[in-house]
This record gives structure tokens, C-alpha cells and sequence, in this order.
């Protein structure tokens, strides 16, 4: 994915959004996990809040409009994409796209969606582990 | 920082650190970014004044937190917005109902506090998802179904509280019906149980529901008279089989006596799974978008010349195979004499579906959540520009034949004179076993000038229905006042009856102001956006 599907607008919000006082609290409580364990996280934040929609099962409604949309150039799968940035995927989580609505901070938190934009964005070698 | 209006800047950062020291200042958002993701994502009022943004908002993740928010707020007169998931799209959102108000987003109390296996029930908090007590029963091997909407990511309580449905059993598809008690915590902050819940020991919270007295489970449908923290719901013994059918009638006048005939073997529990009348002529172009009822020569004519029925009822059975091999048996009997019926078993499922299984069913109709209905807005080459999402118009019609047919000519012609756009308009849906609801649902956009012509159109269609005595049952909150004043009996009695509980039981008008029509009084004159 290029930086021509995110607006300038998305990108001061991933900016704000990544300084705010709520990550700082979480950062500050918590001691820094490892890659590994912030991509298993990321995993399972996935699992829980991404797969129902952009799951393998071509019927899925983001797996479909990806479909569409990249008509095969690119993996409509999200978790087998290699392109993906954690800014990327923080935008679309807080910005939503068509039917996607956003998702809130008592949802994905801000160190839980760090977690969604390692493991999407990590090699894909290291995901399956 | 956003302020609430009526509040002073001082009092609301004052109240702002109350709630901060109740619940910890991680779980307070007052930065615009984190609080704009409370905007109703799919708002016909998007980016216009009137659209309802909230001042800030707070995440407690305790019923003592939660008291302890709304008696900062009742001190200070902030207006206070409660959701339990925020994903009540199509009808509102995360976003309040009265601007300014501070959201109290319960996502966080997301305990499933009970499940009882031999009482068929379990006791849960407002931000327990739908997903998330499915996961809890298959964890845990119950033999227990719940059931879902669609989509299946919201709340239990708050899609119940809202009225929503469902798609399994009779005595589950109601959602609020299906509720057994409810614990709220009052304008106050003070601590309400109904039901048997108010006895204190009772182990009936969740088996009788009325408990002594005015029953007042429905001060908290659709209200702003209380924060629902706790609910209990009766869930479904997983049956031993499942059973789908459908009866095809060939004569446009067969709907009258179709429609008499379903209700009489639905509330004969005949059948108890949902049933829906259709017409596989008029859907022959886009299963989801039910066509204008034509004229009866006209119909007969197309049923003449394309074969295929006039309509077509559908049903489903849940339970021992041999009982429901009998209940078909027996609606095929009762549907002998219309001339040329058809009759047709789609599927027979023994249940437990195993995994493998359950991805060749209609998830839903089974109590499995998906998120899979949202394909039908997705991009695709015949949908190459989706739309930013849709709102509901759902219309309580007559269950009878004249009302069904009436309904769907009256609305259709509506529509179209309105340029109303849809994509999807429903025959009738019957979520609920003794009514029918006419749903249509209308893609919103971010043009300005277009959502405020579809507003205007909405506003059209709700008095045209209510002249015909059709009322909607939920609705977004930009039409919520007009609707409510479509309940017009003895000078809007409704209402006002409302209006003077709302004012005993919060007389400081905190809790969400607006919805469903109720204003508190000092918001009452100007508070209609």
C-alpha cells in the first residue's frame, strides 16, 4: 500500500494519536516487551478484532473490498501482505474506511494497536512463529 | 478541551478530575483525536453543526466507578452519554444524542459474571460482546446457544436495551424480551436491581422476571433514565436438530390467507424458528431489494410468464428430528389447498454443527456471531464506490396480508418520489413473532448538500408512516424527536408521561439528554437538534 490512501489529515491524527497521554501511561507501566512477544500480541489483537473481516474466507467483507480494489496485484489477505507500515495500519484502525468504522482506545488501546502494526508490518517468517 | 454547553469551563475540568481520580486518568479522553473516535461513524450529520460530538469521554470498568462518574457529573450538571460497545451502527453509534455530553463508554466492563447451565441464563456487563460470550460458551463446553444479530460484534446489553433481534428461536429473537433482570445505576448514582433482584439472597434473579410491582425492566429500553451495568438473559438449550423449509404460492391473492396461516402456526408454536414472506418474482433482480407489489392482474401476469412464485414462505424448526419432521409435516397439510403450493426442504442440519460445518450455514441462525453481513456494503465490481456507511428505517407494519402489501406500495412509491437511494428494502422481517417490521436501509454519504436532502426525505417518510399508523421502533438520533412526536395519542401522552419520569428520577437531566426524544427540562424548549 502506498501513502496515496492515507490523507494528510489521517497522518497528523496517526501522529497525535501516537503521542498521546493514554500509550505514555501504558508505556510507562509496563516493561518493554520483546519483538517476538509484541508480534504474538499483535497476533492475537488481530484474532480477536481484524480477522472477522479481513480473515482468508473470500466473503469477508474487507477481504472482498481488497479484492476489488487491488483486483489481485496485491494480497487482499491483510496478514499476507508485506507492504504494510504500522502507520498504515494505525490510520485505517482509527480512522475506519467506508463501512469500517474506527476503532476507540477501550477497544484496540494504543500499545495494542503497536502491537497490530509489528506484527503486520514484520516479515512474514517471524508472524508464523 | 471541549466543554459541554451550560457548563463553565472551570466546573467541567474540575469534574473532569474527579472522574479522572475515579477511574484513572489513562480511562479519561479529552484530546480531540481520542475523543473524535466517538464520532458516529456512519452520522447522516457528518462534519455539519448539528452533528453530535461529545465533549470528552470515560472508560470506568466497575459498577462503583461507574457511581462514582455520574455523581461527579450530577453535581456538576454534565451531561453523561452511556454506550456499551458503540457499535450500534446505523442508529447512532458511539456518538451521543445531545452534544457536549461526556461519552461513558462501558466497553471496559466486559465481565461475564454467570453463565447457568440448567437454568438456561447467564448474567452479564455491558461490554460483553456478542463474540465474547460465544468464545465464553465454546471455552467452557456448554450446551448453550445465544442468539445473535447481524453483525454480531455489539453488546449484549446494549443491542437488547436498543431492541434488537435476532435470527434462532422464538422466545430469543427479541433481545430485550429475552432479558431477565437488569441492574442500573440511577441520575443519582444510587444502585437499582429489578426483578428479583431487589431480594436480596434470590437465587431468581435471571428465572422470574417481573419480580413485585410495576415491572420497571422498560424504564431502561431505549431510555436516559439509568446506567444499565448488569443484565441477565435466558440463552437456548442447544437443540438436537435444525430444519428449513419454504412453501411457494403462485396467486397474488394468496398473501391475505398466507399471512393468516403463518401467524396462526407461529403462535401456535407450530414452527419456532423465524419465518419470512418474500416473493422470488419481485427479488429476481437483487435478492435484497424487495420490488414494489404490483397490481394483481399484473402479478399473476409476470408469475405467468417468468414460473416463478408470487411468494414464498419460509421457516425453520429447532429441535428433536422427529418432532420437527411432524411440524413440517403438519404446515405442509394446512398448505395443501392453495392451488399449485409447492413445497421445498432446504436444509436439514443435526446439531452440534462441527467446525468444518459451520462455515456452510447461515452463521446467525445458529447463534454463531460473524461480522459477515457487512460484505453486502463492501467493494466489489458492482459496488466499486461503497457508500461511508447506511442508516436504518424500520417501520412496525401490520402482520396481515392488506398491511403487508399496503406497506411495501406505500414505501416503495415514497422512496421514489423522495430519490430516496437504498440497498436493501425488506419484505418484513419478524425478528419479533407477533409484529412485522418493514426495514429499508440508506446509504449516507460525506456530501453535505445530499445527506441533508436525505434527511429532509427521512423526515417525510416518518410522517407519511405515521399518518398510515406505521411507527418506526428505533431510529438514529437525528430523527429520534421526530419519531418519538409521531406517538401522538392524546397530545403526545407519551411523551410527556416520559417527560415527568425523566424529571423524577434525574432531576438534573444528566443522563442522556435526547435520546429517543426525552429531553431533560432545562434542555426541553431548544434541546431538539
Amino acid at each position: 500500500m502506498t501513502a496515496r490512501f492515507i490523507t494528510p489529515a489521517a497522518m497528523a491524527l496517526v501522529a497525535m494519536t501516537l503521542s498521546a497521554p493514554a500509550q505514555s501511561a501504558e508505556k510507562a507501566k509496563t516493561a518493554k516487551p520483546s519483538a517476538s512477544a509484541r508480534i504474538d500480541n499483535g497476533k492475537q489483537v488481530f484474532a480477536k478484532w481484524c480477522s472477522a473481516c479481513h480473515g482468508p474466507n473470500p466473503r469477508l467483507a474487507g477481504t472482498l473490498a481488497l479484492q476489488t480494489k487491488y483486483d489481485g496485484a496485491i494480497p487482499a489477505v491483510l496478514e499476507q501482505r508485506t507492504d504494510l507500515s504500522p502507520e498504515i495500519v494505525s490510520a485505517f484502525v482509527r480512522n475506519g474506511v467506508a463501512w469500517m468504522a474506527p476503532f476507540r482506545k477501550t477497544e484496540i488501546s494504543d500499545a495494542e494497536l503497536a502491537d497490530l502494526g509489528a506484527y503486520l508490518s514484520s516479515p512474514r517468517k517471524e508472524r508464523s512463529k | 478541551m471541549r466543554v459541554p454547553p451550560k457548563v463553565s469551563e472551570a466546573t467541567f475540568a474540575d469534574g473532569i478530575r474527579e472522574m479522572q481520580s475515579a477511574v484513572g486518568a489513562e480511562w479519561v479522553f479529552t484530546s480531540d483525536p481520542d475523543v473524535d473516535l466517538y464520532r458516529d461513524a456512519y452520522s447522516l450529520l457528518w462534519d455539519e453543526p448539528e452533528e453530535r460530538i461529545a465533549s470528552a469521554a470515560v472508560a470506568p470498568s466497575t459498577v462503583e466507578e461507574v457511581q462514582a462518574v455520574v455523581r461527579a457529573c450530577n453535581a456538576r450538571q454534565i451531561p453523561l452519554y452511556p454506550i456499551s460497545t458503540g457499535r450500534n451502527l446505523g442508529y447512532g453509534g458511539s456518538a451521543p444524542a445531545y452534544s457536549g455530553s461526556v461519552v461513558l463508554d462501558l466497553k471496559r466492563m466486559n465481565r461475564i459474571l454467570d453463565v447457568n447451565e440448567g437454568n438456561a441464563s447467564c448474567l452479564v456487563e455491558p461490554g460483553v460482546s456478542y463474540f465474547d460470550m460465544y468464545k465464553h460458551l465454546r471455552a467452557t463446553g456448554s450446551k448453550l446457544w445465544l442468539d445473535v444479530p447481524d453483525p454480531g460484534w455489539g453488546s449484549m446489553i446494549g443491542n437488547a436495551l436498543d431492541s434488537g433481534g435476532g435470527y434462532t428461536a422464538a422466545p430469543y429473537r427479541g433481545h430485550f424480551e429475552a432479558q431477565c433482570g437488569i441492574e442500573a445505576v440511577l441520575g443519582d448514582g444510587e444502585l437499582l436491581r429489578t426483578g428479583m433482584g431487589a431480594m436480596p439472597g434470590s437465587e431468581t434473579w435471571q428465572q422470574y422476571r417481573m419480580g413485585i410491582g410495576p415491572c420497571l425492566d422498560g424504564l431502561f429500553r431505549q431510555s436516559s433514565l439509568g446506567v444499565v451495568t448488569k443484565m441477565g438473559f435466558w440463552l437456548f438449550p442447544q437443540p438436537e436438530a435444525y430444519l428449513s423449509c419454504a412453501v411457494d404460492l403462485f396467486r397474488f391473492a394468496d398473501i391475505e390467507p398466507l399471512i393468516d396461516l403463518v401467524n396462526e402456526l407461529e403462535y401456535g408454536n407450530i414452527f419456532n424458528g423465524m419465518p419470512s414472506v418474500s416473493s422470488p418474482l419481485l427479488t429476481r433482480g437483487n435478492p435484497m431489494m424487495f420490488q414494489a407489489i404490483p397490481p394483481e392482474e399484473e402479478m399473476d401476469r409476470l408469475v405467468r410468464e417468468t414460473g416463478l412464485p408470487a411468494w414464498r414462505f419460509s421457516m425453520s424448526f429447532y429441535g428433536p428430528e422427529k418432532v420437527i419432521r411432524a411440524q413440517w409435516e403438519y404446515v405442509q397439510e394446512r398448505f395443501a389447498h392453495f392451488a399449485g403450493v409447492q413445497f421445498k426442504e432446504n436444509q436439514f442440519v443435526k446439531l452440534p454443527l462441527d467446525d468444518a460445518a459451520m462455515e456452510k450455514v447461515a452463521k446467525a441462525r445458529f447463534g454463531i456471531p460473524s461480522l459477515e453481513i457487512f460484505a453486502v456494503g463492501s467493494r466489489t465490481p458492482a459496488n466499486p464506490e461503497p457508500s461511508a456507511g447506511h442508516i436504518w428505517f424500520s417501520a412496525i407494519i401490520p402482520r396481515s396480508g392488506k398491511g403487508f402489501v399496503e406497506a411495501n406500495r406505500v414505501m416503495r412509491r415514497e422512496c421514489a418520489r423522495l430519490d430516496i437511494p437504498l440497498f436493501m428494502f425488506s419484505p418484513a422481517v419478524t425478528c419479533w413473532t407477533r409484529s412485522f417490521v418493514l426495514f429499508a436501509a440508506v446509504p449516507i454519504t460525506r456530501d453535505k448538500d445530499r445527506n441533508k436532502k436525505l434527511r429532509d426525505s427521512v423526515q417525510e417518510v416518518i410522517r407519511i408512516c405515521a399518518q398510515h399508523g406505521w411507527g418506526e421502533y428505533r431510529c438514529p438520533p437525528a430523527f429520534q424527536d421526530a419519531v418519538m412526536d409521531s406517538y401522538s395519542f392524546n397530545d403526545n401522552i407519551l411523551r410527556r408521561v416520559n417527560e415527568r419520569i425523566k424529571d423524577a428520577l434525574d432531576p438534573n437531566g444528566i443522563l442522556s439528554a435526547g435520546r429517543y426524544g426525552i429531553w431533560p427540562k432545562h434542555l426541553r424548549k431548544e434541546g431538539k437538534a
